[in-house]
């Protein structure tokens, strides 16, 4: 479980985070929505330890991060995984030594173990064949499938990802969302998704945080959202024809 | 201001470069890749200018040297002293952080806009350690390059002297062994130590510290090396006070 604590960030004069307090438990997919500038990939990244707060607290299972020593911080980010939104994967090695790369770093498994943990993940995101392939021989689906194994490889407490299926099709996009949410409740992680996709809102969304201007404008669950009468959430997340008559429909069927 | 926080910065990136060591194992590796990519890819390049700029330095020096008085020798001397003191440390040294100094620049640049650095730091992973100290070691090998510039330097001289008609072979040869004064070869390899730390070092810092997307990749390249030659040369002049003044 994380807790937040009135955290505020600011870059110079620019007041980013003003004041976000929230949890975020074991076993459930977050996530956090807002419009480009409310300030998501800064409170991400906060989570992440990549950013230190200003004020406010951030705390990891009764492990308050500002109390943490350098070593003890180092140890925190080996229990978390990250999905970058370009997948980050590393150019110069192969798909298997990108997912092997984790444990080759921080654990002492022998050849073999390494090599049948990398097997299992690789073929519980169902990736099978691509092995050997270098991440420019592979399509972003992928790319991203690979990403999300290196992120679990290590049996992390805390899985982030940064806009996870951006520049994904349809049908890809719901793939990655449901592999992200099964991976989830099957290992008991605490996810946290930076997304603007609003089919990934509707489907996976068991916790679902709105950020407006640095502020957390609301919070619920993906079946809250739908009842919500907060004008900046349904501005935002209904700002579409469809969803809008997706919302109406379900209303409708309510009454 | 800007720039007294830029050095503060690179020092900083020195310091921390070498807390937290990766894995020797891992490090082992990434070690010889950055000799072969950094040092044995350049050879060519190296011995291909050196050869040349060895044989401009005789002939210039020859054309120069129109008092019958003065021995042919004199060529070989003027050769050995311009290529060992300065063309093979310094004038190769320029030469190598344009090419090993952009890609340098380019390759931890383009991990940083492709949010690459950023997945090492969450993963608990020392960057600057993982990144940049394999290349630092591996251009400590940098005065083996140079010693070999000096090499094909000086045979490019002797080329130029005796396939020009400018002196004979034995002329040349008893030239470069007039009043040899070992230190030079010394002060040489120290000067190329120095400068292979700020060929690794310069452009990593530029690479690591970028800001934006491809295009800011390219100019922290260009940066990077003018940044790097302007360090070098100054660097030279400090050295040359220090060591032979």
């Amino acid at each position: 479980m994380i807790e937040v604590d009135n955290i505020h960030k600011s870059f110079g004069e620019h007041h980013v985070l003003k004041g976000i307090s929230t949890s975020f438990e074991k076993g459930k997919t977050n996530l956090i929505i807002g419009q480009s500038g409310s300030g998501k990939t800064v409170f991400l990244k906060c989570l992440l330890g990549l950013f230190e707060p200003d004020e406010g607290n951030i705390c990891y299972n009764g492990r308050f991060y500002s109390e943490l020593s350098t070593k003890d911080r180092r140890n925190l980010r080996q229990e978390m995984g990250m999905v970058f939104q370009g997948s980050a994967l590393f150019d110069s090695m192969t798909v298997e030594g990108n997912v092997m790369f984790p444990l080759d770093m921080f654990t002492n498994q022998s050849r073999s173990e390494k090599q049948d943990r990398v097997d299992f993940v690789l073929k519980r995101v169902n990736l099978i064949d691509a092995h050997k392939k270098y991440p420019s021989e592979i399509s972003g689906g992928m790319q991203k499938r690979v990403a999300i194994a290196r992120a679990i490889v290590m049996n992390p407490k805390y899985l982030f990802c940064d806009e996870p299926n951006s520049g994904l099709d349809p049908k890809t996009a719901i793939l990655i969302d449901n592999l992200i949410h099964e991976i989830t409740t099957e290992y008991d992680i605490t996810t946290i998704i930076n997304t603007h996709d609003m089919n990934s809102v509707m489907e996976i969304g068991e916790k679902i945080l709105f950020l407006k201007n640095g502020y957390k404008e609301w919070e619920g669950t993906n079946k809250e959202i739908f009842k919500t009468d907060n004008q900046a959430v349904t501005d935002f997340v209904y700002s579409s024809e469809l969803f809008k008559k997706v919302r109406q429909m379900y209303l409708e069927e309510r009454n | 201001m800007k720039y007294l926080e830029a050095i503060g910065k690179y020092f900083i990136m020195i310091w921390e470069v070498f807390k937290k060591p990766t894995k020797w194992r891992i490090m082992k590796s990434l070690i010889l890749k950055e000799v072969d990519d950094l040092v044995f890819g350049a050879m060519g390049i190296i011995i291909f200018i050196s050869f040349f700029i060895g044989g401009v330095v005789t002939i210039q020096t020859a054309l120069n040297l129109t008092n019958p008085l003065l021995p042919k020798s004199l060529i070989g001397f003027a050769a050995r002293q311009s290529v060992i003191l300065e063309f093979a440390p310094t004038f190769t040294s320029i030469i190598m952080a344009g090419k090993v100094g952009s890609y340098i620049t380019s390759s931890i640049g383009t991990m940083r806009v492709t949010e690459q650095i950023d997945a090492l730091e969450v993963m608990g992973v020392n960057s600057l350690n993982y990144l940049v100290f394999p290349k630092i070691i591996a251009v400590m090998m940098y005065p083996f390059a140079v010693a070999v510039s000096m090499f094909v330097g000086i045979t490019g001289g002797w080329v130029a002297a005796v396939f020009g008609g400018f002196a004979p072979s034995g002329e040349f040869i008893k030239g470069l062994q007039m009043d040899f004064d070992a230190f030079h070869v010394t002060y040489a390899l120290i000067k190329s130590v120095v400068f292979a730390f700020i060929i690794a070092t310069v452009p990593s810092y530029h690479g690591f510290y970028m800001k934006g997307g491809a295009l800011e990749v390219g100019k922290a390249s260009t940066t990077s090396f003018v940044w790097t030659s302007v360090v070098i040369i100054i660097t030279n002049y400090i050295l040359t006070q220090l060591l032979l003044g």
